[in-house]
């Protein structure tokens, strides 16, 4: 499966109202599978980092209380044309980065 | 399209491998584990602050439905206007694991939006840490069984 | 409570006097479908019903609209749109079929050679049939990004289905119809005691959506299914839901309920995909 990530930032006044959509499971371990009643594994981001140029301007931990392809908004001091980069890991080693530029 | 082999060796291995791979010369705190599988909503955040205790204020806004159409995915954004804001968490009192996510705000503005699980009704708690010191707010979300969507 | 239950068991009886009648003409009944949901839901405008039960619950609309603004099935039509214009092995794309990606509002289509009904999803299986291509499953994954793409790329196009007069045409769409009104199952509910009848009324705690706009939005990315899903998939799940056996997806009974239920909803805009609970 692919690992997409969708980035939008705007530039309103200096501030970027970043929004940053990732493809991931999200699953907290507590789940059963309904076909074979087995517990399906823990496999949630636990780490989100955004980037702003190479300065970082958010860190977000988290576990898998949030929903399956998770959503996150947030807002910064910024201006239009720089990058914002946006990074994660998940509990079981994997990752993805993926860049946008600020409109 | 390339599958990453998982890591089988210790988890916490494989994660600072992967940070070192994808967040190179980072300087960041780590993951707060015990906070986020802590069941209890007082004792996640003593895990995650060093204590459980925070000021009522009126100066933390949250919007979240009064009722969730759908526990699985609960909009719920938090903004304040306290000045010098570290970090923004959100805590679902009702849930297994009542530590939901963490936000450390590195001079971003006090603005945060996702969306969330709610295994039952419970209160929203909004944890906004800033000099030092912890503010809170709260906001019930009722979660029902659907006839048809639940 | 106990007003609710009376409610519903009121309106179920009279729902017996409420339904289309049998022998009218597709025509007839649209308009007579169209305006129920109209005089029912006077403040909700004719063009806001293909926001299903969204249109008429204010509360749940906020939810709604706050996922929208970054829905889930973004990176799905994403991949949509890569999967639509990548070639097929024998070097043919999907638009050597459809033209357009933006066809959605378009289908169900009667075909005369074949005297079948044309869904979307069966369409994209013929397409790749005739490259020589694996078909793909109907119920949800790759072809639900693929018709993802396609309905956002229809977005604001005008549902205009068609019924020829044929009597094959008509036979498929009374037969949805008839699907459409018939109790089945072991609650022995009808489509039309809750979307109808019961439109607006609660279940449980669920509010019951207008019918009038249930096939603009497809496919539907559900909190419930953390996922995309086509028509069919849906159908089956409300037969599931009133303990009825469901159809295979791309039966001719769900084709024809299809074909029925989407030209109810023709003159509204395609809206498709979006999100629902």
């Amino acid at each position: 499966m692919a690992k997409k990530t969708k980035i939008r930032a705007k530039e309103k006044d200096g501030i970027v109202i970043a929004k940053v959509l990732m493809s991931h499971p999200m699953e907290t371990g507590l789940r059963k599978d309904k076909k074979t009643g087995k517990k399906i594994p823990a496999h949630f981001i636990q780490e989100v980092i955004a980037k702003a140029g190479d300065k970082t301007v958010l860190e977000a931990f988290w576990a898998g209380g949030v929903s399956k392809n998770p959503y996150m908004s947030f807002k910064y001091k910024g201006a239009k044309g720089e990058m914002l980069t946006i990074s994660w890991i998940d509990n079981q080693g994997g990752s993805a980065s993926k860049s946008a530029k600020v409109k | 399209m390339k599958r990453r082999t998982l890591l089988k060796t210790s988890l916490a291995a494989s994660v600072v491998m992967a940070v070192g791979s994808v967040i190179p010369g980072r300087v960041m705190a780590a993951y707060p584990k015990a906070a986020f599988e802590n069941k209890d909503a007082a004792g996640a955040l003593n895990d995650m602050f060093g204590t459980s205790d925070y000021a009522e204020s009126g100066d933390i806004k949250i919007k979240a439905p009064e009722i969730a159409e759908n526990g699985a995915v609960v909009p719920v954004q938090v903004s304040s206007s306290i000045a010098n804001i570290e970090s923004i968490s959100i805590v679902v009192s009702g849930n297994p694991t009542p530590m939901i996510a963490s936000f450390n705000m590195h001079g971003s503005e006090g603005f945060v939006s996702t969306r969330i699980k709610m295994g039952k009704t419970s209160d929203v708690l909004a944890v906004v840490k800033a000099g030092g010191s912890l503010h809170a707010t709260r906001q019930e979300v009722k979660v029902t069984i659907g006839g048809c969507g639940g | 409570m106990r007003k609710t239950i009376y409610t519903i068991v009121v309106s179920l009886i009279t729902s017996m006097i409420g339904t289309l009648a049998l022998a009218s003409t597709p025509t007839e009944d649209l308009k007579a479908f169209q305006q129920y949901y109209m005089d029912r839901f006077p403040d909700t405008p004719k063009s806001d019903f293909n926001n299903g039960v969204y249109s008429i619950d204010a509360a749940a609309r906020e939810t709604f609209e706050s996922i929208e603004e970054f829905a889930p099935y973004e990176i799905d039509i994403e991949k949509g749109e890569e999967l639509y214009h990548k070639p097929f092995a024998n070097g043919g794309t999907y638009n050597d079929c459809f033209g357009e990606p933006g066809v959605r509002h378009l289908y169900p289509q009667f075909d005369s050679e074949t005297g079948k009904i044309v869904t979307l999803e069966s369409a994209i299986n013929d397409c790749r049939k005739a490259a020589g291509e694996k078909k793909l499953k109907y119920k949800k994954g790759t072809i639900a990004e693929l018709t993802a793409y396609m309905a956002y790329e229809s977005r604001g196009n005008v549902f205009d289905i068609k019924i020829p007069n044929d009597p094959r045409a008509l036979a498929h769409y009374n037969r949805g119809k008839r699907h459409w009104y018939s109790k089945r199952g072991q609650l022995n509910m009808a489509c039309a005691d809750c979307h109808w009848t019961n439109a607006g009324n609660m279940l449980r705690a669920e509010r019951l959506g207008p019918a009038f706009g249930h096939m603009t939005h497809f496919p539907k990315y559900r909190a419930k299914w953390g996922n995309l899903g086509t028509p069919h998939r849906r159908f089956a799940g409300c037969n599931s839901q009133v303990r009825a056996k469901p159809f295979k997806a791309q039966s001719d009974e769900y084709k024809a309920l299809e074909y029925f239920l989407t030209y109810m909803g023709n003159g509204l805009e395609a809206n498709g995909p979006a999100t629902r609970k």
